[in-house]
């Protein structure tokens, strides 16, 4: 039996992109924002991060797009697939039909085309929530005695929600963050529920009211689940924000 | 430490889940009572007396009625001012609202903006049906009530009201789930699913009762245009009468 595959028909992908360039406003080249259409053909096991340098390498090398590690491991490659927030490299052209629209993610500073300013966003959130672990005995630690052990359990626990790659798909998947810009987000509620896990973290459930005990915390989110539906991690978001909601709501100060 | 916490978003969020929850609860229970017409008119007459208080106190205190439609004209007002908070508030939220939603087609949104729009309409629906029942509380029965309806043309009203309020309770249901657990706290997706399953099957349910219903009491109207304000006299009494 022959099971290599011979040369078969590849789709003809028509991909039209979402081009802007702010930083060129002023050029009289610049023609505002417009759909660009590319005509890309499909390879077995193309992702769109593929697709995506083979425009830029062979149609257009102005096209900006954000890739690292091309392994849904970094978190910048996040982008509006056909209406939906996903990451390039980790969609297959296969599981999308043949005119694919790829836009920018709302909601975060738009640098150029594809590409935005997620980190930027991302930093903001982190030092409005202070998300690194408060303990002033740390302050003092002695870097020559062993760590504190962890039970195995916990730490996983905490794993699992610092899985988190910030690439901002829950942010645009979220009607609340189009909507609100002073709300965090899952991803910044998600900071929150992973530090409270933490036990070198020593803040009361006041400290983190006061952080995001209001409307653009925790109250603020209606609970439209779209960050729990789209987030290509699959992080429990649904789950956090409700149980910080609970414990938001049992607070007494 | 000394400081004092704002409490307010914690209480406003809960009070706007809990009086949410109380409209629901008694939304679906009102629909047994009011469908009580589909097992006769004997049966309706019952309720109605029921609520009077007159199978407890031997005769009939419409002012109860009254009083329980008050209650739920100022639940209603508390909710709605709390929910008002969530509304898209201009332009361009909606405008991004509509892009966003548009763009997602994902359920769950979209069933969030039916709950606006279902939750606009009943500022108007549950206020119109609640002022009835509030100023008058002993013209409720099964002719007074059916000729309301057929002559009085309030079957358009109570159409829309019994679709608004069934999208919305169901909808809402739905979400205070999710929203505070029970049903996000496994994060099991076909937990949810089975919940929202279970959602539009309770929305169908009532949604034909409460249709069923309104086409009695439709059919009841009509057959009694021409004796507009005649009482229904309840069948043993009728009896004894022959
Ligand atoms: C004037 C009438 C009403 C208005 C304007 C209104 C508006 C709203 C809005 C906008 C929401 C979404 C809030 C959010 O996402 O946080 C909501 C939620 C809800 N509504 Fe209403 N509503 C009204 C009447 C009712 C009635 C009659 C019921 C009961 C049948 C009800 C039950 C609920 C429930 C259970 C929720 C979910 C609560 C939550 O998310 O905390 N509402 N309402
Ligand atoms: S929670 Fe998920 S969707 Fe949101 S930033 Fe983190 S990995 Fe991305
Ligand atoms: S549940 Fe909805 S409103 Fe809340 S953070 Fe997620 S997407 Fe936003
Ligand atoms: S390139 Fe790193 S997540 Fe896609």
């Amino acid at each position: 039996m022959n099971n290599i595959p011979l040369a078969e028909e590849h789709r003809m992908l028509q991909i039209q992109i979402l081009r802007h360039n702010p930083s060129a406003l002023l050029c009289d080249s610049d023609k505002g924002s417009h759909l660009q259409t590319f005509e890309v053909e499909e390879a077995l096991g193309m992702t769109l991060f593929i697709a995506l340098n083979e425009i830029r390498e062979e149609q257009d090398p102005s096209l900006q797009f954000d890739f690292v590690c091309r392994a849904g491991i970094c978190g910048s490659c996040g982008m509006i697939i056909n209406g939906r927030p996903g990451l390039a490299c980790r969609t297959l052209t296969k599981d999308l039909p043949d005119v694919i629209v790829l836009a920018p993610l709302p909601g975060f500073e738009l640098i150029g085309d594809l590409s935005v300013n997620t980190g930027k966003w991302m930093r903001g959130m982190s030092e409005h929530l202070e998300t690194w672990v408060h303990n002033q005995e740390l302050e003092e630690i002695n870097i020559d005695v062993i760590e504190e052990r962890m039970e195995p359990r916990l730490a996983e626990q905490i794993y699992e929600l610092e899985r988190c790659i910030e690439c901002g798909c829950c942010i645009a998947a979220c009607g609340t963050t189009q909507m609100r810009e002073e709300f965090v987000g899952a991803a910044g509620l998600n900071q929150i529920a992973r530090f409270r896990l933490d036990p070198r973290d020593k803040r009361s459930d006041a400290d983190y009211y006061e952080l995001i005990g209001n409307d653009a915390g925790v109250f603020g989110c209606m609970t439209l689940l779209g960050c729990e539906d789209m987030c290509p991690k699959n992080l429990p978001l649904a789950t956090q924000i409700a149980f910080l909601r609970r414990r938001m709501a049992m607070t007494t100060g | 430490m000394n400081r004092k916490l704002n409490l307010w978003p914690a209480r406003l969020d809960l009070l706007q889940s809990l009086s949410g929850l109380a409209l629901v609860v008694f939304v679906w229970c009102h629909m047994f009572f009011e469908s009580s017409i589909l097992l006769g008119k004997d049966a309706m007459l019952w309720v109605t007396k029921m609520f009077e208080g007159e199978h407890f106190f031997g005769e009939p205190y419409p002012l109860l009625v009254s009083a329980i439609a008050g209650i739920i004209f100022l639940l209603v007002a508390l909710h709605a001012i709390l929910a008002l908070r969530k509304f898209p508030s201009s332009y361009r939220q909606y405008h991004r609202f509509h892009l966003h939603m548009n763009g997602l087609h994902h359920s769950d949104t979209t069933l969030w903006y039916l709950q606006v729009i279902t939750g606009f309409l009943l500022f108007f629906l549950a206020s119109t049906h609640l002022y009835t029942v509030l100023v008058q509380p002993d013209n409720i029965g099964p002719y007074a009530s059916s000729d309301r309806i057929w002559s009085g043309r309030f079957w358009i009203m109570y159409a829309l009201l019994l679709l608004s309020a069934h999208l919305h309770a169901g909808a809402g249901a739905y979400r205070l789930a999710m929203k505070w657990g029970p049903a996000s706290l496994t994060g099991s997706k076909a937990a949810r699913h089975k919940l929202k399953t279970a959602m539009w099957c309770i929305i169908g349910f009532f949604l034909i009762l409460g249709a069923a219903s309104l086409a009695t009491y439709m059919k009841l109207g009509y057959d009694h245009r021409d004796h507009i304000g005649e009482r229904y006299m309840p069948s043993s009494h009728q009896v004894q009468q022959e």
